[in-house]
C-alpha cells in the first residue's frame, strides 16, 4: 500500500464521514464547520491528483469565502437546538422521498458512464496545473472565460455601487 | 517487505522534518521578541522606559510574560461550546503557523552530500497557497468568538471576519499586476526573478501599497483593530478566554505578522537576495554556505524592518471607526487595485509591441 493509497482511502472515508454529519448534526453551525471538512477533504483529493491550482482555488473560494458567509448568517440568526421547532412528519417524508430519488438518478447515470476506462492519474497528471490550465482556458476556451469574468467584475462593481447609497 | 508499509523516501522526509521545525520555532521566537520590541518601542514612543525589570534590559520579559499565562486559571464558561472553544485559538495558531511552508527563507544549503532547499515546499501556487491559508484564518477569529456565547464576542467575531473579507478582495487584485509581470506564482521563482535586476517594488509601487494596507488588516493590526476594540466591544472576541488559549489568539496576531512581513519581503524586496551584491559570484568565491546565511540574515534584516513599521504604525495612529474601514477597503483600495492592474496590462502589452500604438 502506497502513501498515495494510504491518502486516498483516509480523505474517502473522512469525506463521506462528514458529508453524513453535515445531514445528522442538530446544530447548524456544527453542518457548516462539517461541510468545510467536506471541502477540505475533496481539495486532498486534486493533491492526489496533481491538480494543484484545482486544490487551493477549492480551498480559496468554497472552504474559504462561501463558507464563511453561511457561517456569518448562521451565527447571527441565534438558532438554539432546543428551542427549533421539530419539522412536520410528511416534510421529512418527502425529503427522503425526495433525496432517494436524487441519489438513483446519480446512480443511474454514473452506472453507464464510460468511468471505469478512464484512470484517475494519480500523481502524474498535468492538466490540474496552472500553466496547463491557463492554457486551456485562454486557447479553447477565451469566450466563455471572458464573459464569465465580465460578469465577475460587475458583480463586484454592483456591491460598491449598492455600499455607496 | 509489509504490505502496510508506507513507502517513504526518509532523507527527504527528515530533511523537511527538521526544516519545518527550525521554521516553526524561530516563528515563535520571533514572535516572543516582537511582544518584547512592540513593548520598548511604544515605551520610547511614548517617552516610558518599558519592561525593564526581567533580566538586563528586561530582556527575559517575553519568558515572564508566557509563565504568566501559563500559569492563569483556565476558564471555560459554562454554557459555551466546549470544543470549538478550544479549538478556536488552535486553529487561529495553526493557519499562523501554516502559511511560513511555502517562503524561501534563503537559496540552498550544500551539507550530508546534497542541497537542502532551505524552503519546506516549493509548490507552483505559492502566492494562492498563502491566500488559501488566510482565508482559513477567518475560521479561529468566528469559531472562537461564537464559541464564547458572548454578545460583544459574537459582534466582534463577525466584524473581524467581515474586514478580513473585504481587504482579501483588494489584496489579491493587487497582487494580480505583480503576476501579469512575473508571470509565475512560485515564491521562489518570483525571488529569482528580482536577483539581478530591480526588485518588484519599483515596478509595482502602487500594487505594494495596497498589499501592505491590506496586510495590516488581514493581521488585525491598529489601524484596523476592530475586532478587538477595548473601548466598544469590552475585549473582543477573545473576551471569554484566559490562560494560554488567550496567549495563543494574541500570540498568533504576531506570528501573523511576522509570516506576512516576510512575504511582503519576499515578493516586493527581493526575498533573500542581497542588495548591491551580486550573489551568484559571491557563492562561487565564498561558498554557497556561507552566501546561504547570508542571504538568510539578510531576509531577516528586511523582515525586522517591516515588523518596526507594523509597531511603529500601531502606536502613531488611531483606530478608524467601522464604516471608514469598510469604505476604505471597497471604494478606495478595490478601485486603485483594478486601475493598478489595467495600467500594468497596458505597459506590458506596449513592451510586448516595442512601444509602439
Amino acid at each position: 500500500m502506497s502513501t498515495t493509497h494510504f491518502l486516498f482511502w483516509f480523505l474517502s472515508v473522512l469525506a463521506i464521514f462528514s458529508a453524513i454529519m453535515v445531514v445528522v448534526s442538530k446544530n447548524p453551525v456544527h453542518s457548516v464547520l462539517w461541510l468545510i471538512i467536506v471541502f477540505i477533504t475533496i481539495s486532498g483529493h486534486y493533491i492526489l491528483m496533481n491538480a494543484q491550482f484545482l486544490f487551493i482555488v477549492n480551498l480559496i473560494v468554497y472552504a474559504g469565502a462561501i463558507m464563511v458567509l453561511f457561517l456569518y448568517v448562521i451565527m447571527l440568526m441565534d438558532l438554539n437546538a432546543d428551542s427549533e421547532p421539530q419539522k412536520n412528519k410528511w416534510l421529512k417524508i418527502a425529503g427522503v422521498i425526495g433525496g432517494g430519488a436524487l441519489l438513483l438518478v446519480l446512480v443511474a447515470a454514473l452506472k453507464d458512464a464510460d468511468i471505469k476506462n478512464q484512470l484517475a492519474q494519480t500523481g502524474s497528471g498535468q492538466i490540474g496545473l496552472i500553466h496547463n490550465l491557463g492554457m486551456a482556458l485562454f486557447n479553447d476556451y477565451v469566450v466563455p472565460f471572458e464573459i464569465s469574468s465580465i460578469l465577475f467584475l460587475s458583480a463586484m462593481v454592483g456591491a460598491v455601487v449598492i455600499g455607496k447609497k | 517487505m509489509h504490505e502496510m508499509f508506507l513507502i517513504i523516501d526518509w532523507a527527504i522526509a527528515i530533511e523537511k522534518l527538521v526544516l519545518i521545525a527550525v521554521i516553526v520555532s524561530l516563528s515563535l521566537v520571533v514572535a516572543m521578541y516582537e511582544t518584547y520590541a512592540e513593548r520598548k518601542i511604544a515605551a520610547f514612543i511614548q517617552d516610558r522606559r518599558g519592561p525593564s525589570r526581567a533580566g538586563p534590559f528586561g530582556i527575559l520579559q517575553p519568558l515572564a510574560d508566557g509563565l504568566k499565562l501559563f500559569m492563569k486559571e483556565e476558564i471555560v464558561p459554562n454554557l459555551s461550546n466546549k470544543f470549538l472553544f478550544v479549538i478556536g485559538p488552535g486553529l487561529a495558531m495553526l493557519t499562523a503557523m501554516m502559511t511560513s511552508a511555502v517562503v524561501p527563507w534563503s537559496s540552498h544549503l550544500h551539507a550530508f552530500g546534497r542541497d537542502i532547499d532551505l524552503q519546506i515546499a516549493d509548490v507552483n501556487i505559492g502566492i494562492l497557497y498563502i491566500f488559501g491559508v488566510v482565508s482559513m484564518g477567518v475560521y479561529g477569529v468566528m469559531i472562537g468568538g461564537w464559541a464564547s456565547n458572548n454578545k460583544f464576542s459574537l459582534l466582534a467575531a463577525i466584524r473581524g471576519a467581515s474586514q478580513i473579507i473585504s481587504y482579501e478582495l483588494a489584496m489579491g487584485l493587487s497582487l494580480i499586476a505583480l503576476l501579469m509581470l512575473s508571470g509565475s506564482l512560485s515564491l521562489r521563482t518570483i525571488v529569482e526573478q528580482q536577483q539581478d535586476g530591480w526588485y518588484y517594488v519599483f515596478y509595482q509601487p502602487l500594487g505594494f501599497l495596497i498589499f501592505l494596507v491590506c496586510a495590516f488588516a488581514e493581521c488585525n493590526r491598529t489601524p484596523f483593530d476592530l475586532s478587538e476594540a477595548e473601548s466598544e466591544l469590552n475585549f473582543g472576541y477573545h473576551q471569554e478566554y484566559s490562560s494560554m488559549k488567550l496567549g495563543f489568539y494574541l500570540f498568533a496576531e504576531y506570528v501573523n505578522m511576522f509570516i506576512s512581513s516576510a512575504v511582503m519581503a519576499t515578493i516586493f524586496f527581493g526575498g533573500y537576495d542581497i542588495p548591491f551584491v551580486n550573489d551568484a559570484n559571491f557563492g562561487a568565491q565564498h561558498g554557497q554556505n556561507l552566501l546561504a546565511t547570508l542571504q538568510g540574515l539578510s531576509l531577516f534584516i528586511k523582515v525586522v524592518i517591516f515588523i518596526f513599521f507594523f509597531i511603529w504604525v500601531r502606536w502613531t495612529i488611531p483606530r478608524f471607526r467601522y464604516d471608514q474601514l469598510m469604505n476604505l477597503g471597497w471604494k478606495g483600495l478595490i478601485p486603485l487595485a483594478l486601475l493598478n492592474m489595467l495600467v500594468t496590462g497596458f505597459v506590458i502589452l506596449l513592451k510586448q509591441n516595442n512601444w509602439h500604438f
